[in-house]
Order: C-alpha cells, then sequence, then structure tokens
C-alpha cells in the first residue's frame, strides 16, 4: 500500500460522504415541503443539521487533508451541534405555546398534563379547590 | 468525479429549493423559521463542496461562522411568535393586498373626519375602533 493507494481511498471515502451529506440535504428539503405539521417539519429538519453536517465535513477533511483546517472543521460541527438544539427548543416551545401542536397527534404528551398540574396548584393556593381533569390524582 | 460533484450539488439545489417553496407556503412564522434554517444547512453543505472540489481551506472560516449565528434567526423568530389567526400567515395575492390597502385608507379616512368632528373624544375614539398595531 503506497501511499497514492491511501490518496485514492480517501478521495473516494471523501465522495460517499459528500454523497451522504447531500442526500440527507435533499429529504430534509422534500420533509420539510410534505410533512403536515410542525414538528413533523421539525423532525426533517434535523436531519442535514446534524448528520447531513457532519458527513459533508468528514467528507471535506478527507479531501483537505491538512490539520488546520480539520480542527476548524471539529469546530464548525461542534458549534452546529450546540446551537441546533437550542433553535429546535424554542421553536418547539414557541409553537406549543401558540398551539401548532394538536395534541391528539402525540403519543407522549408530559407537557399539558404538566401544565394542567401547575394551573391546578396555582388554584389551589389561591384558595379554591385543585382541579384535576385528567383524573391522574397528581401522578 | 465530475459526475458526482454535479450529483451532489443537484441534490443540494433541489432540497434548498423544496425548502423555499415552504418558506413561502408556510402555514405560521416557526415554519418559515425551520425551512430556512434547512437552507442555511444546505448553505453550509455546498460551500463544503465547492472546497472540497478545489481543495482549498480558504472557504473554512465562512463554515465556522455560520454554524455558529445560523441559529439566532430560527431563536429571534421563536422569541416573537404570536397565536396567528387562521389565513393570517399566507402571503397575500396583489389584488388582495390592494384590498386590504384601500380598506386600511378607507378607515383612516373615517378615523380624520370622527377627529375633525369632535376633537374632545380623540383620545377614546382611538382606544374604541381599534387602531391598527
Amino acid at each position: 500500500m503506497d501511499s497514492h493507494t491511501w490518496t485514492t481511498v480517501a478521495d473516494v471515502a471523501a465522495g460517499a460522504c459528500l454523497l451522504g451529506g447531500s442526500f440527507l440535504a435533499f429529504a430534509a428539503g422534500v420533509g420539510v415541503l410534505r410533512f403536515p405539521d410542525l414538528l413533523a417539519r421539525m423532525h426533517a429538519a434535523t436531519k442535514p443539521q446534524t448528520l447531513g453536517l457532519v458527513l459533508v465535513l468528514a467528507g471535506l477533511a478527507l479531501r483537505i487533508r491538512s490539520a488546520p483546517a480539520v480542527w476548524a472543521l471539529v469546530l464548525v460541527a461542534i458549534f452546529q451541534m450546540a446551537t441546533a438544539p437550542v433553535a429546535a427548543h424554542l421553536v418547539g416551545r414557541a409553537g406549543y405555546r401558540t398551539g401548532k401542536v394538536p395534541s391528539e397527534t402525540l403519543v407522549v404528551d408530559e407537557l399539558t398534563a404538566d401544565v394542567r398540574r401547575a394551573e391546578a396548584e396555582r388554584l389551589g393556593r389561591a384558595g379554591t379547590p385543585p382541579v384535576d381533569p385528567e383524573g391522574t390524582g397528581g401522578a | 468525479m465530475t459526475l458526482l460533484v454535479l450529483l451532489c450539488a443537484t441534490l443540494l439545489a433541489v432540497g434548498a429549493t423544496l425548502a423555499v417553496v415552504r418558506a413561502e407556503k408556510g402555514p405560521s412564522m416557526l415554519d418559515r423559521a425551520i425551512a430556512l434554517d434547512v437552507v442555511v444547512a444546505v448553505l453550509v453543505a455546498a460551500i463544503a463542496l465547492e472546497s472540497a472540489v478545489t481543495r482549498s481551506a480558504v472557504a473554512v472560516p465562512i463554515l465556522v461562522v455560520l454554524s455558529i449565528v445560523g441559529f439566532l434567526s430560527s431563536v429571534t423568530i421563536a422569541r416573537f411568535a404570536a397565536v396567528e389567526p387562521a389565513g393570517e400567515g399566507r402571503v397575500l395575492s396583489r389584488a388582495e393586498a390592494a384590498a386590504a390597502e384601500a380598506e386600511r385608507h378607507a378607515r383612516e379616512v373615517a378615523d380624520d373626519e370622527a377627529e375633525g368632528r369632535d376633537g374632545v373624544d380623540r383620545a377614546e375614539g382611538r382606544d374604541a375602533s381599534g387602531e391598527e398595531s
């Protein structure tokens, strides 16, 4: 195995990574356009933001093969993984608060139960008897 | 290699176009924010693809900056998200926009005339008429 073979292998691997990342970006476009509600679209949108980005950056690193650039690309991946959940959390929360998340489509809905319980506790503290519309007994 | 690059570029372009279509249709501002996040992710992938083709690290700082500030737009939009009445988030057609503008103008003229008649009740009248914000 001489060095020429290794550069060829690296180039082929880079091509595969770039193709995979590009396909995830395409899939995200299809998903964001066709999925029916906000949370489903958020789910589709996360694909190129994390895995797709990591694949594309790995492909770029395999092509450049210089240490400073590769460290910068690692930094890009870390920043993206640190910031994408912040945006997703706030968008999901704003969507819930403004009624864009229909709770009958959810399999697990802990937030609605929590909000109702907090509301019941608040009313109970204010003097009226606590309300437990679900009949869950505060479980 | 050229074929691969063309295929990747086509996939990225189609993905970005579909996301832009969602940003236009949108029904709410949050859907648009998500669609534009996808466009930013595709932009990062496109810049990385271009760098990979030319084997140059010149554009890597652009990727760093985009990954740091890319989430700020959707955070800002989420902060100001409000309950939108049905149909509110739609982009108006030219005729609908003209009709809304004419209605607003007519209301302003009516308000001005009301002010001219009884200037004393100006403040209360403005409050009661539900001034457009």
